[in-house]
């Protein structure tokens, strides 16, 4: 049986959820296929970074528009998503990293990004008092902070479906196809019919656009995590380091999250992943060496999940280039989170009102493929 | 002395030196195949056979004959050439056959041709209203103490429950002189009609005639309060006193230590956090591994033995751990099976040991009352959550355990999930109207036993970051 909605959502991490939830507030009501559950990959098992600092230019504007969501996160779910702003800190580990940390100030500075700002050891001290006493400066993104990923995502999934979305689980969609101006999806046996199609399938995504004809370089990646147990507070902001892979962030209830970049072997088609301990074993020795205080908290577990990451480490987001009524809104190359909030709004915005006044010119699929619209 | 794992790469490695561990690793070597047993204890015997070569209890009667049938198994194994690790804990097992293990605070990593998955049963959760009172503790913990150091209760001691473990926990601590106030046995009355369908075949199995002397043993000796159809411990910061309904009756009677036990469910998680698939299992309420006749899982070189693998008792594991590594023979080195006992043999054993076997999963199925709690029970005892929480979470959109892990944290504690993950399952399904194998269980991760941070950050480093280094 064919279902007329407004809009097809496919994939339900925090974009797709987002996209949903903003395009009910628009008023439409539109359907969102997710393979698994809301939030069973990337959006619901990454690092829950909530964060400004040292994003691609491209970036910043649409991670500016979503720190604004983020800070009034309850108004619009009915649930906090644990998020909590204490800043997130870029420690250089020498001189040289902190003369990279000035000039990428001085830039953004000059193209009127104010958000990041340098910091001496003495600033890095007080924020970090931890940290080992070598480390000279770094920068601060005093408005950032940490979510929890999968509460959030588990929100906005069921904020959307409050306000009218359509939220099919557990069936993936298929024999995506278009025909008398309209999207086609089959989910299961019930087939659903739209005159837009968002394409926010995280990792499956590239194969979606490879098969409408805009194949993107993107490859599928599992970014490590691993938490320790409880230990006694000792850091407020999200440290992630210049120089090496690391990202670290201790929770309210004590356990420490450590993170960086790392991968594991991602099984795509087994929803799986195979670790890789000895890449985890250097993010420990980092720990190790920056926070003597960890030494002898233990690791209580480690995952990693799966996701898309691009050959440029920046998205692909906007209108495709080839199909009206195409959008896209993937490939956020392990630092997708903090921006679903704001890419929800934004595409929900191109939809109902074919632009937007976030500038996310730099992201669309059109670097890849010139126009034929 | 510290003892790391002589090579990098084994033929097999057996994991678990219980019954299934010791048999299987003393077949895979006998047959010249390159074996490990990593086993977490100070020495082997698993908990059936716990302290088999170091137990302070002399006198064989105490411990009853079965237990001394380990140490024939250990002397198989220590004849043999298989390389044994005990204070070995295997943390990581991963689909390549990737084995990562802390061996007295420092981490190896093996590789394997062929994984026997030992890691035996574990108890099953026991949530009553004040189960995490200090004063509280499971039959089988009772039974670590009393094996390895001959310890047994003095103070007032209730124990609750049923299953055969209890009754052979209560005859071990009254023949070493302890102390046992009052039996509340929580069998459900229509169990024994249940039952009743498979009681021949468990006439003739061996278990009969020794279960019976057991009971009549304790029976003559202790108060046994039957039909016990409530449970609740209470007492302030302490247990003080345990109370009861039997018959409709009500009853509370003090306590310095209740002891609880409704039987053993499989320990799944360094199975199931390798990927091999589980299904719930109707009669035995838990989750067992999917696994062909010769105890090969779902993962390609991964086979599970004994109790591990469905819960059927020390004989059967026995006999399933040769059938496990006479399969791994016959996988790398077919022409050394001729030496080993017939398959076809090890399954009529295997068929000897399980007789019975249904009779008692049928006789001591735990009633729902105590395998599904309610109210403010506590569930995850890592996070303090109760059953009202998780069906509060249910009631706005959780849908099953790790969907759960978004509004509450149950099962991301050091557990893993040990404690609470069966009563989490079941809670769900029957709130949610589902069954079992529906809501699934707990995505397991490694460390399936915590690490030190700085364990970790002492294991070598690898290939990759040398390079890194090199062109740093």
């Amino acid at each position: 049986m064919t279902r007329n909605v407004d809009a097809i959502v496919v994939g339900g991490g925090i974009h797709g959820c987002s996209t949903a939830l903003h395009l009910c507030l628009a008023g439409l009501k539109p359907v969102l296929i997710e393979k698994d559950y809301a939030g069973r990959h990337a959006s619901g098992v990454n690092a829950g970074g909530v964060r400004q600092l040292a994003r691609h230019i491209p970036e910043i504007p649409l991670s500016i528009r979503s720190m604004g969501i983020w800070e009034r996160i309850s108004d619009l779910l009915d649930d906090d998503c644990s998020f909590e702003s204490h800043g997130q800190v870029l420690v250089a580990e020498n001189e040289e990293e902190l003369a990279v940390c000035r000039t990428r100030v001085a830039e953004l500075n000059a193209l009127g990004f104010t958000h990041e700002e340098l910091i001496d050891a003495t600033e890095l001290r007080r924020l970090v008092p931890a940290v080992a006493e070598t480390c000279p400066g770094g920068v601060v993104s005093r408005r950032d902070g940490a979510a929890n990923p999968a509460q959030a995502t588990t929100a906005f999934r069921r904020k959307a479906e409050q306000l009218g979305t359509t939220v099919r689980e557990g069936v993936a969609a298929s024999n995506i196809r278009h025909g008398d101006g309209l999207w086609h999806v089959d989910v299961g046996s019930d087939t659903y019919a739209a005159p837009v199609l968002v394409n926010a399938a995280g990792a499956w995504a590239g194969k979606i656009a490879a098969a409408l004809g805009e194949p993107v370089p993107v490859e599928t990646v599992a970014p490590m995590l691993m938490i320790t147990s409880r230990v006694p507070h000792f850091i407020d902001p999200v440290v992630i380091l210049r120089g090496r892979k690391l990202s670290f962030k201790q929770f309210s209830n004590g356990t420490v999250l450590i993170g960086g970049g790392h991968l594991a072997i991602p099984y795509q088609d087994r929803n799986e992943t195979v670790l890789d301990w000895k890449s985890l074993a250097t993010s420990a020795r980092t720990v190790f060496e920056l926070f003597p205080v960890m030494r002898s908290a233990t690791i209580v577990r480690a995952w990693a999940g799966i996701e898309a990451k691009m050959k440029d480490d920046i998205p692909v987001f906007g209108p495709s280039s080839r199909h009206k009524g195409l959008y896209h809104q993937f490939g956020f190359s392990l630092h997708g989170f903090q921006l679903g909030p704001g890419a929800g709004a934004v595409m929900a915005e191109l939809i109902v009102n074919g632009g937007t006044q976030t500038r996310i010119g730099e992201l669309g699929i059109d670097r890849f493929h010139p126009t034929t619209l | 002395m510290t003892v790391a794992p002589k090579r990098e790469a084994y033929d097999v490695v057996v994991i678990g030196a219980g019954p299934a561990g010791l048999a299987a690793a003393a077949t895979s070597a006998e047959a010249g195949l390159s074996t490990l047993l990593l086993d977490e204890n100070v020495g082997p015997g698993g908990q059936v056979f716990r302290a088999i070569s170091s137990t302070p209890v002399t006198e064989r009667d105490q411990l009853g004959a079965d237990y001394w049938a380990g140490a024939e198994l250990v002397q198989a194994l220590r004849a043999s050439s298989a390389e044994v690790i005990h204070r070995a804990t295997v943390w990581s097992l991963d689909r390549n056959l990737d084995i990562a293990v802390s061996i007295g605070g420092a981490s190896a990593f093996v590789k394997a041709k062929r994984v026997i998955l030992a890691t035996g049963a574990l108890e099953r959760p026991f949530p009553i209203s004040g189960w995490t009172l200090p004063g509280v503790m499971t039959a089988g913990a009772a039974q670590t103490m009393l094996k390895s150091s001959a310890l047994v209760p003095d103070g007032s001691t209730v124990i609750a429950g049923q299953g055969p473990l209890l009754w052979l926990l209560a005859a071990q601590i009254l023949r070493l002189g302890g102390r046992i106030d009052r039996i509340l046995d929580t069998t459900e009355r229509g169990n024994y009609f249940a039952a009743l369908p498979h009681a021949f075949a468990f006439l003739t199995s061996p278990y009969f005639a020794k279960g019976l002397a057991m009971m009549r043993e304790v029976k003559a000796k202790v108060q046994i309060v039957s039909g016990v159809t409530e449970l609740f411990a209470s007492g302030d910061g302490q247990l003080g006193s345990v109370s009861y309904v039997a018959g409709g009756k009500r009853e509370a009677i003090p306590a310095d230590l209740l002891l609880l036990h409704q039987g053993v469910v499989p320990n799944v998680n360094l199975a199931m956090a390798a990927g091999v698939e589980h299904r719930w299992d109707d009669l035995q309420l838990c989750w067992s591994p999917v696994l062909d006749a010769s105890g090969n899982s779902t993962v390609p070189g991964i086979a599970i033995a004994g109790d591990g693998a469905g819960i059927a008792g020390a004989n059967a594991a026995m006999v399933r751990g040769r059938i496990a590594a006479r399969a791994a023979v016959e996988a790398l080195a077919p022409a050394a099976a001729a030496k080993l006992a017939p398959m076809a043999a090890l399954r009529s054993d295997l068929a000897k040991a399980e007789r019975g076997r249904i009779f008692l999963d049928a006789l001591f199925r735990p009633s729902p009352q105590f395998r599904i709690p309610s109210g403010d029970t506590i569930v995850c005892r890592c996070e303090e959550v109760t059953a009202k929480d998780i069906l509060d979470a249910v009631a706005i959109g959780a849908t099953g355990p790790n969907q759960l892990k978004a509004y509450r944290r149950t099962g991301m504690g050091p557990c893993q999930g040990r404690l609470c993950g069966l009563t989490v399952t079941e809670l769900m399904a029957q709130a949610r109207g589902k069954t079992a194998q529906e809501i699934g269980y707990y995505r397991l991760r490694a460390p399936v036993k915590p690490i030190t941070l700085a364990e970790l950050a002492a294991v070598p480093k690898s290939e990759a970051d040398v390079k890194a280094v090199v062109r740093g």
